[in-house]
């Protein structure tokens, strides 16, 4: 299984109800083609109403800790109960611009 | 290593404002870093940085103490607040600019 299915089945199988959107930015950083190595997911669930920020992203790390001590070097995280999503305009914001290092 | 973990705490207590980060916050290296200090200095306070490149124990150690684990990671009076997707929602609803406006008053008590 790819590393983009497979953040997607983890955050799936722990938030059945949730959209999930997954977007593999590998390419617009220093590293190969075809690299799956900077990712930003987006995830609107009922689940995150009464969370504060840092239990959510702490929620969602713990399920994928495994591919950021490997693999994946960055994953941008945009949390939201569904009412912030609507605020939103179910827009998430975009990743900076990579500064060219490989790290 | 339990002497990197007490640094790591003493830095943390020490500094109402304290952000980890690859680079500087004059030369950031990574695009995540750049955006959270760009807010940051928008806030108008004196803030505290560690270059966690040049501090390899303490980008070792600190993801597992935070359980937070990438950087950069802002930390404001002994607690996370998070990483550059949390500071940059905060800096646009305001949050960040009353909570860092908070810590530097409470600093200078």
């Amino acid at each position: 299984m790819t590393i983009e299915a497979t953040l997607r089945s983890r955050v799936s199988d722990a938030f059945p109800q949730a959209l999930v959107l997954l977007e593999n930015e590998s390419h617009k950083h220093n590293v190969p083609d075809g690299s799956e190595t900077h990712f930003a997911l987006t995830v609107v669930v009922d689940a995150f109403d009464s969370m504060p920020r840092v239990k959510r992203h702490q929620a969602v790390y713990g399920l994928v800790s495994d591919l950021l001590d490997g693999p994946v070097h960055a994953l941008a995280l945009h949390l939201y109960s569904p009412e912030q999503w609507r605020q939103r305009s179910q827009q998430s914001p975009s990743s900076p611009e990579c500064l060219g290092g490989s790290r | 290593m339990s002497d990197v973990i007490e640094t790591l705490k003493e830095q943390i207590e020490n500094n109402a404002i304290l952000l980890y980060m690859k680079g500087s916050p004059n030369q950031p290296q990574c695009g995540f870093s750049a955006r959270t200090v760009q807010a940051l200095m928008a806030c108008g306070e004196r803030f505290a940085y560690v270059d966690v490149l040049s501090n390899p124990d303490v980008r070792a150690n600190l993801p597992a103490y935070a359980n937070w684990p990438t950087f950069p990671q802002l930390w404001v009076q002994g607690e996370l607040i998070g990483g550059c997707d949390i500071v940059t929602e905060m800096y646009e609803t305001g949050e960040l600019q009353t909570l860092i406006k908070e810590a530097a008053v409470a600093q200078n008590d």
